[in-house]
């Protein structure tokens, strides 16, 4: 039974983007934001409907497969299992919440605001399709044409240096892409070689037995992209020119929604087609998740530029929700797929806030700043919510994923888990020392009558922080449903959870 | 007493051909009696005549084949063992002729150089003198060029289908003379032109030496110019081995000139830049279709057997083709010889796909040949080359075409339509999916893999990295960078060029999203017949 629900659920912001980019060049900016706005809220309110239909299930729901390209043997195949969906739900909820708080950014752009709008809804269905895509090479398609929106907005709509940083973002990314689509047609070559031809399909991939050293390579080639993508040390370095130079708003779509393809992708494609060769990689990946974890928090320490830092922060958080999906066990799978939403809302946020400050007074260095707190309290306070809830706070959704991560990480190996603890105490330097700098202290020139926030600018960052808060207290909503998928994945990897060496019976003595 | 033997040929298999020759054959004799003010209008309506009933009895001896059947038949051989009327060829020829018509309406522009065409009004004048001045004035201009282009479409009509050596060579002559003569007729720049039809002659002709030298040597083993013959003696290892691989090498080499592999590319960058556009365009697209329809003719019947020896030297064309081409392609200052390097490491891609040659036992039916990747991704690069070229042409300043990458700074604000249909290309150039440069890449690179060609693979994966570079910094030349001086004009072409535009930038895209119908029917018709 073919479902025609996703389609329509990509295909909406998709083709609102194409609305507005042929809008007569007359029509005026508001009616072009509002449009998009609207756009944005109708798809955000049919995916809210999907999630309150979905089956909670070790599956897929909403399931659609209909022959692409037969000689290929590939499928339209889309469907939404636990980890799709809440990403998907990540990718509708930032992108009102981006063109609320983005509302102006686009006005002085390369293509004013009916550009910026196009692109940003333009991202929106293809990252559903990305998230959505049940078959591979679909899956390669929207992964590979999600650049192209980036690339724009980024190119279009930043800081000085943005063109050089877009083409950084491009060609980083394409080669990352160009490695996997070798592992892609890998896929073609092998399943060619079996009876039924070949397939990309997910679930019948999944069943496919690549032999020893063909899924190693193949392992290789997918997650060389992914590690870009995420990004992971040694290849992130390309996240913190991008964020320096693009708009708060591109920003938050490319480090909460785009970079969360390559962690999806290591869950998806690294562990579930390549189970063998992932627990074969694993050491090697759970080291580099460590140096990610440490180093991003170093170089956020050092940094004096507010983006930059957060990019830092983001590599070294990335590095949690690496090192959650590879330790192999229900906590810290299911802590990585939290810890992907959880992150989403945080870093949105912190970007966001900063980005409103940045833009008043026109500076993104931190040594620019100082008393923030005493002209513009608001903003002062949402920016510390914001903060401490990148930190982990308890109490901030954020601190459950990471909690769990960390509990994942000590089944696994007490080693790692030594090693990722630090970073907890990093965090509280970078977020806090950050906060001490720019909000405290005396007023500094600049700075004196910064305005404070709007109403706007508040009620963009309000659905973040109430769920930050929300999902704090009560998580279980969203790991109902991603944990039937993360035992699913788990039955894949062909692990479970290593048995309590000591039983209740044992313990009662 | 001796008898002769009318030869037998069947007529209407052939009849492309023929139809083609014969309206070249009007043309010119049209340039005699036709009155110069009436020429340019009958001229380009023949041609296009002849062109389009070309095409429908090319359709109509491909039904023949059933291509929608489960097995389809393999064609037959005709003309008394010339020609072989089977899937690729006939694939070749629609391909071959879809892209002379748009050819044609490239050559019959006239807007763009106010009320002439863009070829030199006469060409004989020397450049620079009072001749050229007066036919300047007087607005003559060449419209032998349509016959000369139906000339060399007869002859890239052959060059697939020939299955005699010497039907080869016959073919390579024929689409090469009227090549050479075409590049040195632009309007504008014609000291350039003119080095670049002596360039493109000279090593031409010098190609087509070593190409006849190989027939000679393949005679001397196989003792026959038949390719099934040779692919016996072959596989019967009669003769001297050295005889054999001296003569694949000789003529690999004149086939890979044409193609512009690399160590036999030198020519393109300078024949690209100086040749019209319109006549690069329409030696980047068919050129290409033909030269590697008979190379892997050539290869895959006659020497199939012998794909040990020769497989190495062709794994090293590709890599170098792809890794000079893209790498060189780079530090390029001209749009023309921008796009000449990326043809070369395009030709590079499509080695890797001619790389995919497996036993046809090995190949489960239906599934993806090195053949039918190679057409596929010939007819995807093809119809996306075409239309770049066609936007070269509207591109223009007071001195005619500005091809200078530096004039082309800005253009995005000029002209965004322009702008954003060749940002569309080079991104389908590129490799990005949802364009038909994706779906042919893909295409190639599986065929390779599958016949374990992997090294080739992954040079061919980061040389695409690097040409992707360059491609996005035309991007950001057109789209980032301010305009220098008054900046580029957009000159708004007539229909001719437009519907050319529109139909590449069409199939660039639907060959991108849906090209699930034109592949499959390649997997099915993607077998040469001996």
């Amino acid at each position: 039974m073919n479902s025609s629900w996703l389609t329509l659920l990509l295909l909406l912001p998709i083709a609102g983007s194409m609305v507005l980019a042929v809008l007569p060049a007359r029509t005026s900016a508001a009616v072009v934001k509002q449009s998009a706005l609207a756009i944005s809220v109708l798809t955000l309110a049919l995916a809210i409907a999907l999630a309150i239909g979905y089956q909670a299930g070790g599956g897929y729901d909403y399931s659609v497969d209909v022959d692409w390209i037969k000689l290929f043997g590939a499928h339209y195949a889309l469907g939404l299992d636990g980890i799709g969906l809440t990403l998907v739900l990540l990718t509708v909820i930032l992108t009102p919440v981006v063109m609320l708080a983005s509302w102006n950014d686009g006005d002085t752009g390369r293509w004013g605001p009916k550009g910026f709008f196009a692109w940003v809804l333009a991202l929106e269905g293809l990252s559903i399709g990305v998230f959505a895509a049940t078959d591979v090479f679909l899956f390669y398609v929207f992964f590979e044409a999600t650049l192209i929106p980036v690339y724009f907005l980024v190119a279009g709509y930043g800081g000085p240096a943005r063109v050089r940083a877009a083409v950084k973002f491009l060609l980083f990314s394409l080669a990352g892409g160009l490695v996997m689509l070798a592992s892609v047609i890998g896929i073609y070559v092998e399943t060619a070689k079996s009876s039924d031809g070949p397939t990309y399909l997910i679930s019948e991939l999944q069943h496919f037995d690549f032999g020893t050293s063909v899924g190693r390579w193949m392992f290789v080639g997918f997650f060389i992209a992914f590690a870009i993508k995420a990004p992971m040390f040694p290849v992130h370095t390309w996240l913190p020119d991008t964020t320096e130079s693009a708009t708060p708003g591109t920003s938050v779509l490319l480090v909460s929604v785009l970079d969360k393809i390559g962690t999806f992708g290591m869950i998806r494609f690294c562990l579930e087609l390549f189970p063998e060769a992932s627990r074969w990689a694993t050491p090697v990946v759970v080291v580099l998740a460590i140096i990610s974890i440490l180093y991003g928090a170093f170089m956020a320490i050092g940094s004096n530029n507010i983006p930059r830092l957060i990019a830092y922060t983001s590599v070294s958080h990335f590095g949690f929700i690496v090192l959650g999906i590879f330790v192999m066990n229900s906590q810290g799978l299911s802590g990585a797929n939290l810890y992907m939403f959880n992150h989403g809302l945080s870093t949105a946020a912190l970007f966001l806030v900063s980005g409103f400050m940045i833009s008043r007074r026109g500076s993104a260095l931190i040594s620019d700043y100082g008393g923030v707190e005493k002209v513009a309290p608001v903003l002062a306070g949402l920016f510390l919510v914001s903060g401490l809830s990148s930190l982990s706070l308890p109490g901030l959704s954020p601190f459950v994923s990471e909690l769990m991560v960390m509990v994942g990480a000590f089944v696994h190996s007490p080693w790692a888990a030594a090693f990722a603890v630090p970073a907890i105490v990093l965090a509280a330097i970078y977020i806090l020392w950050m906060y001490q700098r720019v909000m405290t202290g005396p007023v500094r020139e600049g700075v004196v009558g910064m305005p404070d926030l709007n109403v706007r600018e508040v009620s963009s960052l309000a659905p973040l922080l109430v769920l930050i808060v929300v999902l704090g207290f009560y998580p279980k909503p969203l790991l109902a449903v991603i944990n039937p998928s993360v035992q699913h994945t788990m039955s894949e990897v062909g692990k479970s959870d290593p048995q309590p060496k000591v039983t209740e019976g044992e313990a009662a003595k | 007493m001796n008898t002769f033997d009318a030869p037998t040929i069947e007529y209407f298999t052939v009849s492309p051909i023929l139809i083609v020759l014969g309206v070249a054959t009007l043309g010119v004799l049209i340039e005699a009696f036709v009155p110069r003010g009436r020429r340019y209008l009958v001229q380009v309506v023949l041609s296009l005549v002849g062109l389009l009933a070309a095409i429908v009895t090319t359709v109509i001896v491909f039904n023949r084949l059933n291509p929608g059947a489960k097995t389809p038949k393999g064609g037959k051989v005709v003309a008394m063992g010339a020609l072989a009327a089977d899937g690729p060829a006939l694939f070749c020829w629609l391909l071959i002729l879809v892209l002379a018509v748009l050819s044609v309406l490239l050559f019959a522009e006239r807007h763009l150089e106010g009320g002439v065409t863009s070829f030199a009004g006469q060409a004989a004048a020397l450049p620079g003198t009072e001749a050229e001045r007066e036919a300047s004035t007087k607005g003559l201009e060449h419209t032998e060029v349509f016959p000369l282009l139906m000339f060399a479409v007869a002859g890239m009509l052959m060059f697939p289908a020939a299955i005699v050596l010497l039907a080869v060579c016959v073919a390579l002559e024929v689409l090469s003379l009227p090549l050479y003569l075409l590049c040195g007729l632009a309007r504008r720049r014609r000291l350039l032109s003119q080095e670049a039809a002596m360039k493109y002659f000279l090593l031409g002709a010098f190609s087509s030496g070593f190409f006849v030298y190989g027939i000679a040597l393949v005679y001397g083993y196989s003792g026959s110019m038949e390719f099934a013959e040779i692919a016996e003696a072959v596989s019967a290892q009669t003769g001297s081995e050295g005889l054999l691989l001296g003569g694949i090498a000789l003529m690999a080499v004149g086939l890979l000139f044409k193609v512009g592999a690399v160590p036999f590319h030198n020519w393109t960058p300078d024949v690209y830049q100086g040749a019209p556009t319109a006549v690069t365009a329409f030696m980047a697209a068919s050129t290409k279709v033909a030269a590697f329809g008979a190379l892997l003719r050539l290869f895959y019947v006659a020497f199939g057997a012998n794909r040990t020896e020769w497989l190495p030297m062709i794994w090293i064309v590709a890599i170098l083709t792809m890794v000079v081409g893209s790498v060189l392609a780079l530090t390029q200052t001209d749009i023309k010889r921008l796009l000449a390097y990326s043809s070369i490491a395009h030709a590079g891609f499509i080695l890797t796909g001619f790389l995919g040659i497996r036993s046809l036992n090995v190949v489960p039916g239906g599934s993806l040949t090195g053949i039918s990747a190679v057409l596929f991704y010939l007819t995807t690069y093809a119809f996306t080359t075409i239309a770049a070229f066609a936007l070269v042409t509207v591109v223009r300043d007071g001195g005619g075409e500005a091809t200078s990458l530096a004039r082309w700074q800005g253009l995005g604000k000029e002209s965004p339509l322009v702008a954003g249909l060749f940002a569309f290309l080079l991104l389908a150039m590129a490799g990005i999916p949802l364009t038909s440069g994706f779906t042919g890449k893909w295409a190639v690179f599986a065929a390779a893999l599958s016949a374990g060609a992997w090294p080739v693979v992954i040079v061919a994966v980061l040389a695409s990295a690097v040409a992707a570079y360059f491609y996005v910094k035309v991007i950001v030349l057109m789209f980032f960078s301010e305009p220098i001086g008054e900046g580029p004009s957009v000159t708004n072409p007539s229909v001719l060029t437009g519907s050319v535009i529109a139909v590449g930038v069409a199939a660039t895209l639907l060959l991108g999203i849906v090209p699930g119908s034109l592949i499959d029917l390649l997997g099915r018709v993607g077998v040469f017949i001996r």
